[in-house]
């Protein structure tokens, strides 16, 4: 048995992307790990509030780092978006002496301290490191044979710093998928930005790239697309109707989480993983293996 | 709040913040503007924006839209020859412009940035049917009609939560105390 920090954050917790957090657990348990969900979190600040508010932003962040420092574990977490943020200021903490000391003061009103000790690792990260391919391999009931999946990493997952996968042309997903019986597309595109929150205020500009992703994995022949972001899926998944009637185009791409698709591969229960959750419909891609 | 004086050049002020003290190692290659996905829709490119801020243009800088539509894809920071962090400087701006209420240029990035900030602060945790609804009622009410398909889709599948996750009174209490001290201090620089 494996023991983690688990920071579901909030799109995953009780937001659009709750499948994500249902099929985490639902696979970490069928890996034999533990995820010990951090007491009393808070949002992680993300990117709107460092733009807004940076010393704020670092305190909240800080906040969760120093409650997670007290359970000695690695925290791990789903969401592209926190995994940056954390990373973000562990390592300004320790590059910035004078903000240390302001975020220090700031903890001590809330009668905490951060020494700075906790790793922060995706949940990618984790499932394809920690635990080998093999042994997902091992594991799996139903391979996805004949199934062709696009490897869709987005952009905070594997940047700014290079650290379980290359930050241009990752692999691990793609490795992921293959160990699961199915077949990774050639997907060029697999880093490119999904437009992220800009959705909400420019999106015209977030649709056009979502449409240049869907164009990318289509032509490649893929039958799904599997994101590790909240974000990244409910930008391809709930905006897809809009970007085929902005484009007049007829995509019915399913965007899965890679944690769902490894649990119908396990043939774990359709409950766990949350399927039914998905707009695009994706039980016709996945009705061999379900 | 303490008040500061500004530094003397506007370079200076942004190397005060973390993050932007690389301004100076810029040497003009292009590499970010040619890797930014939005750069055309920018009025000013990401290495045009470092070129007048070294020129000290700072009303200019902090008026454009350019960091507003920032990504953060880090897509520059990764390939900049120079190891500029170009996303955390383009942070940074959007920092300094929200200060000095420079910060709409015909975007409504920064609104829905605020709105974010204030539930995330305020409930410790992005309720994000509140904060959607919220920000539309700030910006544009009648763009709040285009979206209800997308809306209803994610409501029908369970998706759109109308109740927001709460911590507990202890840690309610214990942000409010942490991020009331923030304030206090005043800001990174």
């Amino acid at each position: 048995m494996r023991y983690y920090t688990y920071f579901p954050g909030c799109s995953a917790a009780e937001g659009g992307a709750k499948a994500y957090n249902w099929s985490v657990r639902a696979v970490s348990k069928a890996l034999d790990i533990d995820l010990v969900e951090l007491d009393d979190w808070n949002c992680c600040g993300s990117t709107p509030s460092s733009s807004v508010d940076e010393l704020g932003a670092f305190c909240m962040a800080a906040r969760d780092l120093a409650l997670a420092e007290k359970t000695g574990l690695d925290m791990v977490t789903p969401c592209s978006a926190c995994y940056v943020i954390f990373n973000r200021t562990n390592s300004y903490l320790k590059q910035y002496p004078e903000l240390k000391a302001k975020v220090d003061e700031a903890l001590a009103a809330g009668g905490l301290e951060y020494r700075g000790t906790v790793r922060i690792r995706h949940i990618l990260d984790v499932l394809t490191t920690d635990v080998s391919y093999d042994n997902i391999e091992s594991r799996v009931k139903k391979p996805l044979s004949g199934l062709n999946v696009a490897p869709y990493y987005g952009c905070q997952a594997v940047r700014p710093t290079p650290s379980f996968d290359h930050t241009e042309s990752p692999q691990s997903l793609d490795k992921l998928i293959a160990s699961l019986g199915g077949e990774p597309v050639n997907f060029p595109l697999k880093s490119r930005c999904c437009g992220g929150s800009l959705i909400i205020t420019e999106e015209d500009l977030a649709l056009g790239l979502i449409h240049k992703l869907l164009d990318s994995a289509s032509r490649n022949g893929a039958e799904c697309l599997v994101t590790v972001c909240p974000l990244c899926q409910t930008n391809l998944d709930a905006y897809q109707s809009q970007v085929n009637k902005k484009f007049k185009t007829n995509y019915k791409l399913p965007i899965l989480f890679f944690t769902q698709l490894m649990g119908v591969a396990f043939g774990l229960e359709e409950k766990d993983l949350g399927l039914k959750t998905s707009i695009v419909p994706v039980e016709k891609v996945l009705a061999k293996y379900i | 709040m303490e008040v500061k004086a500004r530094p003397d050049t506007f370079i200076d002020e942004i190397c005060g913040i973390p993050g932007g003290e690389g301004i100076r190692l810029c040497i003009q290659c292009g590499t970010c503007t040619a890797s930014c996905p939005n750069a055309d829709k920018m009025q000013h490119t990401p290495s045009q924006l470092i070129a007048m801020a070294r020129a000290g243009m700072r009303e200019e800088v902090l008026s454009s839209n350019a960091m507003w539509y920032c990504l953060s894809c880090y897509l520059c920071t990764v390939r900049c020859p120079r190891g500029i962090k170009q996303t955390d400087l383009m942070h940074a701006l959007e920092n300094l412009a929200m200060r000095e209420e420079l910060s709409h240029a015909g975007t409504f990035t920064p609104t829905m940035y605020r709105s974010f900030n204030h539930f995330s602060c305020s409930l410790g945790s992005l309720p994000e049917f509140g904060f959607m609804t919220w920000f539309y009622l700030l910006s544009n009410p009648f763009r709040a009609w285009r979206m209800i398909p997308v809306a209803w889709n994610l409501f029908r599948r369970g998706r759109l939560s109308i109740r927001a996750r709460r911590l507990t009174p202890e840690g309610t209490n214990q942000l409010r105390s942490i991020l009331d001290k923030a304030e206090s201090i005043g800001g990174v620089s």
